[in-house]
């Protein structure tokens, strides 16, 4: 199943799409948490700080579904 | 320490000692605690008996980190009520370090068509401040841009640092700022919020120079503390990860908030119609900096905005012939002329900043009024030039660029808008109540009208600092503004950026560090609960104010639209009921 994923701001790095903010498109199995996706996207967790689902903050266990956005950021702040 | 009264009906000035009362006051428990006590409540803001107060902060001057902040206080043209602004400037540093505790502009002149300036010096023999005064009325009807220099010209070979007003407060707008001078001599530092601008051309005065030429700096009362103290801070601010060299300010600037915000969708777009923006990345503080590395073939971080800052979170955004075109693009600025206005072009956002900047317009009310012109249909949303045209006429005063110059309240009541996000007649900053109940609460209910420094709770319930809470949900979030504004009262009177906040959120021996320089500084033995009920006091002075100038708490709501209209993209409304937003004070 297909869920779309945005890094944002120094998780950029990470992309397969080279930039930060960039969605992209990512196939993964039934019952893969937000932990295994950042496994397998060779994220380090500490470098994590907020993980958005669908505009919803999650917990590292949440299950994946089919069509879900992700938006992983780092520790960031402003004003 | 000194209080240097300057009475603008004739022209005369005091110094004077700092009265026992005020002994432990600065910053904006100072600013506020003054007003409170010399402006009669009813008193009309532009009038002869409102007053104008600068006031640096306990730590201002020293060798704190990031503590260059200047509180500029008065009663609001723009809200009626109490008002505290704040800016990070080498003016204000050097204000500290000539030992001037409040300056306080009074009275008002006969002759509505001249400006004075005044240059403060240091008389090193006689060991106090000294202050001159100079015809400034051939600087009026001038873009800032083209005055400073003009300025640091005149007096050439003194280290002048310049505060001053823009045409905004010569137009008498609810909506100008006072003006400070950044590290590079820009007219960018702004106390911008609430028209204290126009407080200041009201009186007749155009330029507070400071020239600290032989001033002897911060008396610190126990200093192996305070150098403790602000070890710890030092520690903090480089060890967390959004305040440290080259982390999240310093790289991305406040604008890196774009994108998360409109993830959370709760960043306010084509005026508070959606919390999504569909250009947001285009820009975020991510493209901002990746198209100066484009446009200058390097990577650019931000800089200071003021002496001793070591978050350095100020940037600059370039052309494409790598000329500067504005410092600095901050997530509000770019959120109020971008998302607000569906404008997606960074080089028009730039633009926009750079206008208000040299007008002396704030450009959060700015922004946010703009939205309110567009909803009219005065123009339309998306139309960058049509902007730029607009922000135009409130420089030059013209008709239509005078009702938009009132600022976003009164704006929307001449062009019978009923969406018009404001609280107290103030413009709403960059985050949604709708999406992020808790900032909605501080909105609702601070002493200043829509403010989201007063009680920034974005910090746990979209940053995951300090912890991380559900934004959509209600739940103790009347109690979490409480505390979030009673704990900012303090730092806006420490002379500490709000942006220390993160770190000492987070690490607790940043906290310790915080309070163990104010006791450094002022022989005190405030405690963590001491630093919360300091905080508290300064609360309570203002809305005593506003409720002797007319206030109640039927002025503490959030816009009625906001109850009624689902709010896209998780169409939510603001359901926080009247109870529970009058707990916030009632229970102080």
């Amino acid at each position: 199943m297909n869920i779309t994923v945005k890094l944002f701001a120094s998780l950029g790095q990470y992309s397969p799409e080279g930039e930060s903010a960039k969605p992209f498109t990512f196939d993964i199995e039934q019952g893969d948490s937000l932990k295994s996706l950042v496994r397998t996207l060779n994220i380090p967790e500490e470098d994590i700080r907020i993980k958005f689902v669908n505009g919803r903050t999650q917990d590292w266990d949440y299950r994946l579904q089919h069509d879900d956005e992700v938006g992983f950021f780092p520790p960031i702040g402003g004003g | 320490m000194w209080f240097l009264r300057i009475n603008m009906s004739d022209r005369t000035h005091q110094f004077t000692e700092v009265p026992e009362k005020y002994k432990y006051f600065a910053g904006r428990a100072l600013t506020s605690n003054l007003i409170a006590d010399e402006v009669p409540p009813p008193a009309h803001p532009l009038g002869p008996n409102n007053k104008l107060v600068f006031s640096p902060g306990f730590m201002t001057g020293t060798s704190a980190p990031t503590s260059s902040r200047i509180s500029v206080g008065g009663k609001s043209p723009l809200t009626g009520g109490i008002k505290e602004s704040n800016a990070g400037t080498p003016w204000a540093w050097k204000i500290a370090r000539m030992r001037i505790k409040a300056l306080i502009v009074e009275g008002q002149p006969e002759d509505k068509g001249a400006f004075w300036g005044v240059v403060i010096g240091w008389d090193k023999e006689a060991e106090q401040p000294t202050l001159e005064w100079f015809d400034a009325t051939e600087y009026a009807g001038q873009n800032a841009y083209d005055i400073y220099p003009k300025v640091y010209e005149k007096f050439e070979g003194r280290r002048i640092s310049v505060c001053s007003i823009g045409l905004a407060s010569e137009h008498a707008y609810g909506n100008a700022g006072v003006i400070f001078e950044d590290m590079s001599q820009r007219p960018s530092r702004y106390a911008g919020r609430g028209g204290l601008g126009s407080v200041m051309g009201s009186k007749g005065l155009k330029f507070i120079l400071l020239d600290d030429s032989g001033a002897p700096g911060v008396e610190i009362v126990d200093k192996d503390l305070f150098d403790e103290g602000r070890k710890k801070m030092v520690a903090a601010l480089q060890e967390h990860a959004i305040t440290k060299p080259k982390g999240g300010l310093n790289t991305y600037g406040t604008a890196v908030l774009i994108n998360i915000l409109n993830e959370a969708g709760g960043l306010p777009t084509r005026n508070f119609a959606s919390g999504r923006f569909e250009d947001a990345a285009k820009i975020a503080g991510e493209a901002i900096f990746e198209g100066n590395k484009k446009r200058l073939g390097k990577e650019l971080y931000n800089h200071a905005c003021s002496p001793g800052c070591i978050i350095r979170c100020s940037n600059t955004w370039h052309r494409e012939d790598k000329t500067e075109h504005v410092s600095c693009v901050e997530y509000e600025s770019d959120w109020a002329f971008g998302a607000n206005l569906e404008i997606n072009d960074l080089d028009v956002i730039a633009e926009l900043i750079k206008l208000c900047n040299g007008y002396g317009l704030d450009t959060i009310e700015t922004g946010v009024t703009l939205g309110v012109a567009m909803e009219a249909g005065v123009l339309p949303f998306g139309d960058g030039e049509a902007a730029i045209k607009m922000v135009h006429q409130m420089g030059k005063g013209e008709p239509m660029g005078r009702i938009l110059g009132s600022g976003t309240g009164m704006a929307g009541k001449v062009l019978g808008v009923t969406r018009v996000p404001a609280v107290k007649g103030q413009g709403m900053p960059a985050y949604e109540p709708r999406a992020v109940k808790g900032i909605g609460i501080t909105y609702a209910t601070s002493t200043m009208g829509a403010d989201h420094t007063a009680g920034y709770t974005i910090a746990p319930e979209i940053l995951g600092v300090s912890a991380q809470l559900d934004p959509l949900s209600p739940e103790g979030k009347a109690a979490l503004s409480r505390a979030f504004q009673a704990t900012t009262a303090f730092i806006d009177s420490s002379g500490h950026c709000l942006f220390i906040a993160f770190a000492i959120l987070d690490i607790e021996s940043g906290f310790e560090g915080l309070i163990e320089e104010a006791n450094g500084v002022l022989g005190t033995s405030w405690t963590a609960d001491d630093v919360v009920n300091f905080g508290t006091e300064v609360l309570k002075v203002e809305r005593k104010f506003n409720e002797a100038a007319g206030f109640s708490k039927e002025e503490d709501r959030i816009p009625e639209f906001m109850h009624t209209e689902p709010l896209p993209p998780h169409n939510v409304v603001f359901e926080i009921d009247d109870e529970t937003l009058d707990k916030v004070y009632g229970e102080i």
